[in-house]
């Protein structure tokens, strides 16, 4: 993985004498005493972070946080006080007005809020705004635009106005304009916060099934804790205008860097964010098929006090379970030869699974739950007490 | 009070300089307002050289193909009718000159005035307390050193008229261009859009209704600031009402009056329609 996007000290101050406060904040003033003293707003205050090419990198936070200042220095249309931003290893910050508008042209698409359609244009001329200042001519665009519209499912709206569409529709036409300019980066700043619950949810779908196929670097505003779990391959935290913690979900639920991020996230229900992978332990003992007979595999069992055994392949693939007491008998028959006894029917799950639907799994099989790659792999498994405690624990097992 | 404070010579250092003005300029606007009065002189006998049927015909299918409403285009009709039944024609044809011409240069000063105004703070702190002072100047004021300049006659009248009526297109185009929500012009910032571009595809199309609304005030008040003017020679509509005056003849003043009301309407129904056609599309 490369870095896209390279943000290095990074400090926004609101105001127009901005030197007293930056000197303050050298000395570690907090932002409300700067506030006091020198009437100058701290938006963001020392923030260092990358993305990395092809993620979706969450900033999350309260209102206020600093995080719509955040990505609004990233492509300068915030000045930033202090501080650089890189993106592919070139200086954004230094850029002149012309050399930006280039960037922005090429690199940047941006997804609003409250959508910013122009009301005056149809939805394909909107579509096709980015790619009209960049000068690209009319038939190429309007099919540019045709097939960002095509990618967001709005094919047969082109014509419309803005104002004739819903709000789930109208930010496909905002997430169109940008896709249609094909940039590396999208900046969405709480891109889905205006919508409707239900229609959130489609478009948080919908977002990571066209990221499956366009693979863009997003860097992505919420303040719901749930779209940053969900949608975050990492996730920012941000208070009072700095970094509070930087991790996956699943390291910002399980082991929280302070108390603020600990109350933040004490409300999430954890079984849907704890996948199969997060809660899976190594097989404690595993047979290999042509390797092991009836003997070594009741060794096996015996010594890791169990009463099955998974059968792996030398490529490590799941080829069945076999029981201790079909081994045993096997034994006595003067067996030598594991295949037949192997039972092929395991239940298995792959490693994305959340915790919530391991409950249905488990509760009848009288064996471990196997987790799975997509190429049958054995990569852990699942006990009924593990999975219990671990989500009795919430974040604090591991 | 006198004795402790002599006054203050506002007035006498406005002369002063309108003096200076006059003695060095007036040669030059003088011989310009004579080329304009010429061109004016022309335009108003060209448009009375058709005749007046055709005008009043012409006039009102313009209205009813511009605006798309059959009534505006009947109301014209018989409005100019009744106008020329009572035999203000050719007045009239001169109001619409002179209303004309001085819409124009205002429109054509005041919008890029404002868009200067909305786009530069700099601008925008001098603009404002200039348009103050315009509006609050009794009209009438503007009509005194017009004279020494232009001399009696149709330009003095659009000088002074163009001065009345540009504050609101300059305001109403500055407010027009300020209130485009700050999330579209971020949103077009965000493509890499430049001043230019985003002025044209974004600033003045979403503020195109309320730069019409200051168009359509400067029409209005170009209308009643050339019945003002006619004090100082400008003759048309107004030159009749202030005959009517001077010699106490309510009817013919109630005539000229109504044939004011008739543009008036005309004018304003027009350019509403107009406006709202802009803004729709």
């Amino acid at each position: 993985m490369t870095v896209k996007i390279k943000v290095d000290q990074l400090i926004k101050v609101f105001g127009k004498h901005p030197e007293k406060a930056l000197r303050m904040l050298e000395k570690g003033a907090a932002k409300d005493e700067i506030l006091k003293k020198t009437k100058q707003g701290v938006g963001i205050a020392n923030v260092s972070f990358d993305v990395q090419d092809g993620e979706i990198l969450v900033v999350m936070g309260l209102s206020g946080s600093g995080k719509s200042t955040l990505v609004r220095c990233i492509n300068r249309l915030i000045e930033p006080t202090r501080g650089r931003v890189y993106v592919d290893g070139q200086e954004i910050t230094t850029l002149s007005p012309k050399e930006l508008r280039m960037v922005r042209q090429q690199k940047f698409g941006m997804v609003f809020q409250n959508f910013a359609l122009f009301p005056h244009r149809t939805v394909v001329q909107n579509t096709e705004y980015g790619l009209e200042i960049k000068g690209v001519d009319k038939s190429e665009r309007h099919r540019k635009a045709l097939e960002a519209l095509e990618l967001v499912g709005l094919n047969g709206w082109e014509n419309s106005y803005p104002s004739q569409l819903s709000g789930g529709m109208q930010q496909r036409v905002g997430l169109a304009r940008a896709l249609a300019l094909d940039p590396d980066i999208l900046l969405m700043d709480e891109a889905f916060s205006a919508l409707d619950p239900l229609i959130r949810r489609d478009m948080q779908d919908e977002l990571l099934n066209l990221q499956k196929r366009v693979r863009k670097t997003i860097v992505f505003i919420s303040h719901d804790l749930d779209e940053a779990l969900k949608l975050g391959d990492r996730i920012i935290l941000m208070k009072d205008g700095e970094i509070v913690q930087v991790g996956t979900a699943e390291e910002i639920l399980t082991s929280p860097a302070t108390d603020y991020v600990a109350k933040f996230v004490e409300d999430v229900d954890i079984s849907k964010v704890l996948t199969a992978e997060t809660i899976m332990s190594k097989s404690k003992a595993v047979g290999y098929l042509n390797h092991d007979g009836p003997r070594s595999a009741l060794r096996k069992m015996r010594q890791a006090d169990i009463s099955n055994l998974f059968i792996v392949n030398h490529d490590n693939a799941l080829q069945g379970i076999i029981y201790a007491e079909d081994a045993s008998a096997a034994l006595k028959n003067n067996g030598k030869d594991l295949t037949h006894l192997i039972r092929k029917d395991v239940r298995t799950v792959g490693p994305d699974a959340p915790a919530n639907d391991l409950f249905e799994l488990i509760k009848d099989i009288s064996y471990p739950l196997a987790v799975v790659s997509d190429e049958r792999k054995l990569k852990g498994v699942i006990v009924k007490g593990r999975l219990l405690s671990a989500l009795a624990q919430g974040g604090s097992y591991s | 009070m006198n004795i402790i404070i002599p006054k203050i010579p506002i007035g006498k250092g406005v002369e002063a300089v309108i003096d200076f003005l006059v003695y060095h300029l007036s040669g030059m606007t003088k011989a310009l307002s004579d080329i304009t009065e010429t061109g004016i002189d022309a335009l108003i006998d060209l448009m009375l050289f058709v005749p007046p049927w055709v005008l009043i015909v012409a006039i009102s299918l313009g209205a009813w193909a511009a605006t798309k409403k059959k009534g505006i285009g009947f109301f014209c009709l018989i409005g100019f009718f009744l106008i020329h039944n009572m035999g203000l024609w050719e007045t009239t044809v001169s109001t619409l000159a002179l209303v004309c011409i001085a819409t124009l240069v205002t429109i054509m000063t005041g919008i890029p005035l404002g868009i200067l105004a909305a786009m530069n703070s700099v601008v925008y702190k001098i603009t404002m307390p200039v348009l103050d002072f315009m509006q609050t100047m009794p009209a009438f004021v503007y009509l005194i050193p017009a004279i020494p300049f232009f001399g009696l006659g149709k330009v003095a009248a659009i000088f002074s008229t163009v001065i009345f009526a540009m504050p609101p297109s300059i305001r109403l185009t500055c407010l027009g261009i300020k209130q485009v929500p700050v999330e579209l012009v971020e949103a077009a910032d965000s493509f890499g859009s430049n001043r230019w571009q985003k002025l044209v595809k974004l600033q003045i199309p979403i503020a195109t209704p309320t730069i019409m609304a200051g168009v359509n005030q400067a029409i209005m008040l170009a209308l009643s600031m050339v019945v003002i003017a006619s004090m100082i020679g400008a003759k048309g509509l107004g030159g009749e009402v202030w005959k009517a005056i001077q010699r106490l003849q309510p009817g013919k003043g109630f005539e000229a009056g109504l044939g004011i009301v008739i543009v008036a309407i005309a004018l304003d129904r027009i350019m509403q329609k107009i406006g709202k056609g802009t803004s729709a599309s």
